[in-house]
């Protein structure tokens, strides 16, 4: 969640010493799909942070007489393979996906969007180094970059999000550099810095605010992906270590039975579909209120 | 009545003949025209005999290259390219081949072809069978029909041993031209011959019409297809694009029984799933777990393996405390589980005087059963005092740190041998490769070797309950369930011969229009 | 425009060189030894040690990576360690599937991504953009292996339309070749369909706001005009940038997909390669992979500048 939080917070900033911080809220506001979004984000981390009080069960607590039975009044989202609560298990699997997504994603703009906004503002050398280490990163396969990680560090949730986040990294990088170039061919720039103002400021002032809303489309998709990609890592055993729940790690479990108990999957992809959507309904909302062109 | 029939034909080379005035002879007019589909579970690996190293590997060489002998659905070695064998002293074998044997290029099978082969599989640096023929000090050809096998100290095992991969024959001029790449162009004494190979995608054999037993071979062609998703085997075998699939899973196994165009072969199997103590090998060795028997003890008595094994595997297989299968003539039946016993377990780990929760990190492969299997355990073990922490590691990786002791348990299984030294040497003598754990206990390395130089059934069978016996109380290894090998197949196929080696012998097999 | 283009060309070698450099390094920290894998069940200590000279594990990381790019230079990826065939004959029976399966999977995402992100931008905040953007994430939220199995199980279990898994090439019969793509290719094109709606739609409403196009409709055009002729070609610009990359991911990513569909693509060899520590095929497939990219990449850049107007003058 923190990311977001940051981000947005960044963005509002960014924009309000164009325009009316209240202005932003009021049009974010005017959007419902937007606010929706925002609620059943909220509505998740609210469920990841007070887990232990709103789970109706232990996530883990195993029961041999309730193995994959199928929802009812008692389980509202049946037992999984191990007579475990499925609901219960989405609750705090919300923890780690939402973890795994949003922490991910905070290294990757953390360390790609200066990146970026250095490659594209300052052209030249450094333009060329940078765009070289990132065309080498994307270029190298993501696994062999996470198995290499868990050698050093061993498998376990906060690995594998060091792991998506740095592999999230490059494609930052270079949104924020596009969007750097693409927003100084704009009048306002090129005039700030014909009349001499400094680099640094220009950057600052007249580009940070320009690159915001394709870094915003682009850190709700990463979220997304990255979601999924921690499903993937935990695959390789690299993600959550069992019996600990993530939404993805659960989804790979309940491939082994998806003719037999389809709820094992529904859920937890249901959980994973609802929070990227509203992820993106967010980024969109945010994407018109701080749009810099639209004062 | 009638795969009964072919199956004995198949293992007695004298009826060939007397079978070939019954059928027709293949290579008139109406040879085989079908293609039979096989999913595998994985991509083989080198087609070489010599070099290959898996277990689906042996499923493709079950079509491509014929061994001295076979073994039956009783264990028992039967011939195949051999038609007998005798042991003229402990330490000398001697082998009469079956006459008229040629290789897939045509080339003649004589006794020179089997012991160039035989020094390939000992000789040959990397060779994967080095050690499943090691006790071999030289071979030599009586005449072309008779090869005598001297051994450097009695081992019996080593005939089984010629039953699987170490008893294949290699075409000769082929094997010295290709070298190390003969396994991209295989010649053999099979009756599928190599045609085509796109890794991961098709292994294509084609029909030697040469072949020894050509008459009971009934397809022109077989592919086989690796099919990683054990659920997408079963959607493939459904809509009819393979004709068989081996290893279905024991949760698929009631979508197959229900399907009308499909039938299962369910039959036990060699080898077994266990935990792995590390007892000696590094500093993770210093655990209460890896330091005392008694907690080990505890610790088993901890896990109910029949209601594991019913959880994980809707009880489709068989629990276990011994290492050789049930099929096997050298069963312990008096090493039997014991039944779970919490307060007997916790009895134990306070005489034991350790501190609990004892912490136990248990390193399993990362397949989503057996982290079932570890999740399952975890729960039950945690009432008798053990935390276990589930340490979910990639194959490669567990392997190197198997090797260098970086485990506290590890939980792998074994595809199994037909003889018993094949399931216990390796694992329990002392410095044995596959001694994870640094087991080290003289009186079972004493029995192990004598049970390898013993010939007698009944003596090594002695021996063996003593090893189970002993092993059982020592705990390096704690065995939870056997193998099963679970086939499905499309009900137009007739003839399949389940053995407890998991193989697909195609000899005899058909497929209905 | 042609310097830049000529910079970038000269700057594709020392980036395949950092590509190869990295993967060696990376594959050093991996745990596992090579040897012990391809020593078989047996792990036989001394079939370990001979392996280890053989494949030269004993020596340096210099010298092996010298002798390996000794070899390139000569043509020459070496052998696969697992199944002995040799890398660059891998490399011909993978590619033309990967490339087959992305090309198709691309231009489902080309064809359902852009239109709807379109849709979506033109119908801003309407029924229609709700409509779109649900089905686009529908398709980026599902993950891949699972919308896979449940295709498999309704078109090829439940309606027997479609083969369930496995690969035919299109030189040996086109139809049945389609017929086993179309499900993967559509499994991942759904996903970057996703991707290229975001973008097209939120390049799109930065294009319409801008002053060319409020030009335009003043100038009384035809409002579909507008949308294609102005707005969606500015639009593309992101699109197209995005696209490659996306292109690009497809050759190594798509490994999932190609698991469960049992299609025999780059994605599926390398992750098989790493998994078995079959160091050669990962080197000479990262070092495909990467010209493929940077390849793309080159190409991205200079239709960047040939689309977008303001930056041609560059």
């Amino acid at each position: 969640m923190s990311a977001v939080v940051t981000n947005s917070a960044g963005a509002v900033m960014a924009a309000a010493s164009q325009s009316p911080l209240r202005l932003a809220v009021r049009r974010f506001a005017s959007r419902p799909a937007a606010v929706l979004g925002l609620i059943v984000v909220a509505l998740f981390v609210a469920a990841a942070v007070f887990a232990p009080l709103v789970s109706p069960f232990d996530p883990i607590a195993t029961s041999w007489t309730l193995i994959r039975k199928a929802p009812s009044w008692a389980h509202w989202m049946g037992t999984d393979e191990n007579g475990r609560d499925v609901l219960s298990r989405v609750i705090w699997g919300a923890r780690a996906s939402l973890m795994a997504g949003v922490i991910s994603v905070a290294i990757a703009t953390t360390v790609g969007v200066p990146l970026g906004l250095l490659s594209g503002f300052a052209g030249g050398i450094t333009d060329t180094i940078i765009g070289r280490l990132v065309d080498a990163m994307l270029a190298a396969p993501f696994l062999i970059l996470a198995i290499a990680l868990a050698a050093f560090l061993g498998p376990s949730l906060e690995n594998a999000m060091i792991a998506i986040g740095i592999t999230a990294t490059p494609i930052f990088v270079r949104v924020a550099r596009g969007a750097t170039l693409d927003a100084m061919t704009n009048e306002y720039v090129e005039a700030a810095r014909a009349l001499g103002s400094h680099p640094v400021r220009v950057a600052v002032h007249h580009v940070a605010p320009n690159i915001l809303p394709p870094i915003m489309v682009q850190a709700t998709l990463a979220i997304a992906g990255a979601i999924i990609a921690e499903a993937s890592l935990s695959f390789l055993g690299l993600g959550q270590q069992p019996p600990d729940p993530s939404w993805g790690s659960m989804l790979n479990s309940a491939q082994r039975f998806l003719s037999q108990a389809p709820w094992l999957a529904i859920f937890p992809g249901m959980a994973i579909f609802l929070v990227v959507l509203s992820f993106n309904l967010v980024g969109d909302g945010l994407r018109d209120a701080l749009d810099p062109r639209a004062k | 009545m009638r795969n009964l029939l072919m199956a004995t034909l198949a293992a007695l080379p004298l009826s060939v003949s007397a079978l070939a005035l019954i059928t027709p002879p293949a290579h008139a007019q109406d040879a085989p025209t079908q293609t039979l589909r096989i999913a595998l579970r994985e991509d083989a690996d080198m087609l070489d005999p010599t070099l290959a190293r898996t277990y689906v590997g042996r499923i493709v060489f079950a079509g491509l290259c014929d061994k001295l002998f076979d073994i039956d659905a009783k264990l028992n070695v039967v011939p195949q390219l051999a038609t007998s064998y005798e042991w003229t002293d402990p330490k000398t074998l001697v082998i009469k081949l079956r006459d008229g044997v040629t290789f897939q290029d045509g080339e003649k099978l004589d006794a020179e072809a089997v012991k160039y082969s035989l020094m390939r599989h000992l000789t040959m640096p990397g060779s994967s069978r080095r050690s499943e023929i090691s006790s071999m000090q030289s071979v030599e050809v009586v005449d072309p029909l008779t090869i005598k096998i001297q051994l450097k100290a009695p081992n019996s095992p080593f005939l089984a041993a010629l039953t699987d991969r170490a008893g294949m024959i290699v075409a000769p001029k082929v094997a010295e031209k290709e070298g190390k790449n003969f396994g991209l162009h295989p010649v053999c004494a099979g009756p599928y011959k190599f045609t085509e190979r796109v890794s991961q995608d098709r292994i294509v054999l084609d029909r030697y019409p040469g072949y020894w037993n050509a008459a009971n071979q009934h397809f022109a062609r077989v592919i086989y297809q690796p099919i990683v998703d054990a659920s997408i085997r079963v959607a493939n075998l459904r809509a009819g694009a393979i004709d068989l699939s081996e290893q279905i899973v024991p949760s698929d196994v009631d979508t197959v029984k229900q399907d009308p165009k499909l039938q299962l072969v369910i039959s036990p199997g060699l080898g077994y799933n266990s935990i792995n103590f590390n007892l000696a090998s590094g500093p993770r060795a210093n655990t209460p777990l890896g330091q005392n028997a008694l907690v080990r003890k505890a610790f088993e008595l901890a896990i109910d393996r029949q209601a594991l094994v019913q959880v994980v595997y809707n009880g489709m297989y068989p629990v276990t405390a011994q290492a050789v299968p049930s099929a096997s003539p050298y069963y312990a039946p008096d090493v039997k589980p014991p039944a779970r016993d919490v307060a007997k377990a916790k009895a134990l780990l306070a005489q034991a005087h350790v501190k609990t929760p004892v912490v136990v990190h248990l390193m399993t492969p990362n397949s989503p059963d057996v982290q079932q299997l570890a999740v399952v355990m975890q729960s039950m073990a945690a009432e008798a005092g053990f935390d276990i922490k589930i340490d979910s590691t990639e194959f490669a990786t567990s392997l190197g740190a198997a090797d260098r002791g970086d485990f506290e348990a590890f939980l792998i299984g074994w595809s199994g041998r037909s003889d018993p030294d094949g399931n216990l040497y390796s694992f329990l003598h002392t410095g044995a490769p596959l001694n994870y754990a640094h087991y080290s206990n003289k009186e079972v390395d004493a029995w192990l070797d004598e049970a390898r130089a013993a010939t007698d059934v009944a003596a090594r069978r002695t021996i063996y309950g003593k090893i189970a016996a002993q092993e059982e109380a020592d705990l390096p290894i704690m065995y939870l369930y056997s193998a099963t090998n679970i086939v499905g197949m499309t009900k137009k196929l007739s003839g399949f011969q389940p053995v407890a080696d998991g193989m697909i012998r195609l000899t005899g097999m058909k497929l209905a229009k | 425009m042609k310097g830049h283009l000529g910079k970038r060309i000269a700057q594709v070698i020392p980036t395949l060189l950092l590509v190869s450099i990295m993967v060696f390094c990376l594959q050093q920290l991996m745990p596992g030894d090579p040897a012990l894998v391809l020593a078989g069940e047996e792990q036989d200590p001394v079939v370990v040690a001979q392996i280890r000279k053989e494949l030269w594990l004993d020596r340096p990381l210099v010298v092996q990576y010298g002798h390996w790019i000794g070899n390139l230079v000569q043509g020459n990826l070496g052998y696969s360690w697992r199944i002995r065939q040799p890398v660059i004959q891998l490399v011909e029976t993978k590619l033309p599937v990967t490339l087959q399966l992305g090309v198709m999977a691309f231009l489902i995402a080309v064809l359902i991504g852009v239109p709807m992100g379109v849709l979506s931008a033109v119908k801003k905040n309407t029924v229609w953009d709700y409509l779109a953007n649900g089905i686009g994430l529908a398709g980026l939220s599902t993950p891949n292996f699972w919308l896979g199995i449940m295709l498999i199980l309704l078109v090829s279990v439940k309606l027997g339309w479609l083969p369930p898994s496995g690969y035919v090439p299109l030189t040996e019969d086109w139809r049945q070749s389609l017929a086993t793509t179309i499900m993967p290719a559509f499994v991942l094109g759904n996903a970057i369909a996703a991707v290229l709606m975001r973008h097209t739609r939120s390049a799109m409403l930065t294009a319409m706001e801008q002053d060319y196009v409020r030009t335009a409709r003043a100038k009384g055009l035809k409002e579909l005009a507008v949308i294609l002729r102005h707005a969606l070609r500015n639009a593309l610009v992101p699109v197209v940038t995005l696209g490659a990359l996306e292109l690009g991911t497809l050759l190594s990513g798509a490994v999932l997909t190609e698991q469960v569909f049992s299609i025999p693509g780059f994605g599926k060899l390398i992750v098989d390669a790493v998994f078995n520590r079959d160091y050669p095929v990962v080197q000479g497939v990262v070092l495909v992979t990467a010209t493929i990219y940077v390849m793309l990449n080159l190409l991205a850049d200079v239709l960047y500048v040939l689309i977008n107007p303001r930056l041609r003058g560059l």
